[in-house]
């Protein structure tokens, strides 16, 4: 099983998913890919289809509209991979908690094995998150 | 007995699959090395691509519910044999002059199709409009350079008057390499810019545009089929430069210093490709077809023109 999983370690390829947020996660995490931060030296990847990823990276606080799509993303993903929730309102849903249109944190609906709070957690937040979720393989 | 072990062995384990395989991969590393430092970053370790196709082959395949699932697994296979064969061939000509056998030349021009065909396949078999999309702009691209790359190999092959891979090959021993001709620089510079679109390289990486279709063709592949077409991006990344310098560059030798001179020709060309990569936007396909038949189209005539004149 480790075995297995040891090449999993060294090229985590991530997709990220948006389910409602203000867009700062977003910016953040891509702040992750400049040659500032540079994650490809840890072999990881941004990918543009959900099927080659293996870390779901969701931000935002779940909206109704985004349940399905957030379902169907998960399963769509190949196993074994991970979800990752980035941000304050991934993590808990934060102020939105009492908003209409807000149905909670998305570890209602999918299992979630690494959180990184912070609005928007910092670049180095993100990478040390995905080094721990890596660790729990 | 022997009629079967030892082609089998050519073909799996040493100018083959095995052997082509390891050497793709560490290409594309090379590539997303310079990548990196062009990009003035750090870049990913030796062993990154390597860690990439293993990480695939232990995944979770998913076939989707729409695609004919034969025909969207198989698809990938035809690739990979494709460009193992095209390898197994050029390496059997240049370990040993006796290796080839008659119209090989035209055989490997045929067999280099077949990665691409196998992208048209899998991407119109994953029944995806963005895979539609990118197998439709593969098969635009493949009319545009298909026609230059024939015009700026047959130029050679008018100069020597052989469509022998030994031919080529031992004319260019004798009598000095292809690069010395005018009409031979203008040919192998055509040929380098149709390899970028062979290879799928930025300028003519239109297919599988990452930003703008989810890199096409491949968008429905996981786990162990996306590992065997990533693997032979890598190869053709391998035998295509291969393929360059045993037409125009006098091939490789492999005694002496020579193994030196072979590797750095081999790394030059891999550059020179990682290069025009990065210092370059992606095209629009019809741009990309315009330029292809168009400028490249007539300067490779005029090569093909000198040949036949004796330069």
């Amino acid at each position: 099983m480790a075995l297995k999983h040891l090449p999993l370690k060294k090229s985590p390829w991530i997709f990220h998913l948006s389910t409602g947020s203000c867009n700062n996660c977003d910016i953040e995490l891509l702040d992750c890919l400049t040659p500032r931060f540079d994650v490809e030296r840890f072999g990881i990847l941004l990918v543009g289809s959900v099927r080659h990823a293996d870390a779901l990276l969701v931000t935002g606080a779940l909206t109704r509209q985004c349940v399905p799509r957030l379902k169907e993303c998960y399963e769509q993903m190949p196993k074994p991979g991970l979800v990752i929730a980035i941000g304050n309102c991934a993590c808990s849903s934060c102020i939105f908690r009492d908003s209409y249109n807000i149905v909670g944190p998305i570890d209602k609906f999918v299992p979630v094995d690494v959180y990184i709070p912070g609005c928007p957690p910092k670049p180095e937040a993100m990478i040390s998150g995905i080094v721990k979720a890596l660790g729990k393989l | 007995m022997e009629t079967i072990v030892y082609p089998l062995f050519y073909f799996i384990v040493f100018p083959g699959f095995l052997f082509t395989s390891i050497i793709g991969l560490l290409a594309s590393w090379v590539d997303r090395k310079v990548t990196a430092r062009v990009q003035w970053r750090v870049g990913p370790p030796w062993y990154q691509p390597f860690a990439d196709v293993f990480k695939l082959l232990g995944k979770e395949t998913i076939v989707p519910a729409g695609p004919r699932a034969t025909l969207f697994l198989t698809a990938p296979l035809i690739g990979l044999i494709g460009v193992t064969l095209v390898s197994t061939i050029v390496w059997m000509v240049n370990l040993n002059r006796g290796g080839g056998f008659l119209g090989d030349l035209i055989v490997v021009l045929y067999l280099f199709t077949l990665p691409s065909l196998a992208v048209i396949i899998g991407g119109s078999a994953s029944k995806n409009p963005l895979g539609a999309l990118g197998a439709s702009r593969e098969m635009k691209l493949i009319l545009g350079y298909e026609l230059p790359f024939l015009i700026a190999v047959f130029t050679v092959v008018l100069k020597i008057g052989s469509v022998l891979f030994e031919d080529i090959l031992s004319y260019q021993e004798f009598n000095g390499i292809m690069l010395r001709h005018p009409s031979g620089i203008i040919a192998f510079a055509v040929a380098i810019i149709c390899a970028q679109a062979k290879m799928t390289l930025v300028p003519f990486d239109i297919p599988e545009a990452e930003q703008e279709i989810m890199a096409g063709p491949y968008i429905e592949y996981s786990g162990a089929p996306l590992a065997v077409m990533k693997l032979t991006r890598a190869m053709m990344l391998f035998t295509v430069p291969v393929f360059l310098i045993s037409v125009f560059w006098g091939g490789f030798s492999f005694d002496g210093w020579n193994i030196l001179w072979s590797i750095l020709k081999y790394v030059a060309l891999l550059v020179i490709a990682v290069l025009i990569r990065n210092t370059n936007p992606r095209l629009r396909i019809d741009q990309a077809v315009r330029f292809l038949w168009g400028p490249v189209t007539v300067v490779a005539i005029i090569g093909m023109v000198l040949a036949v004149i004796g330069y």
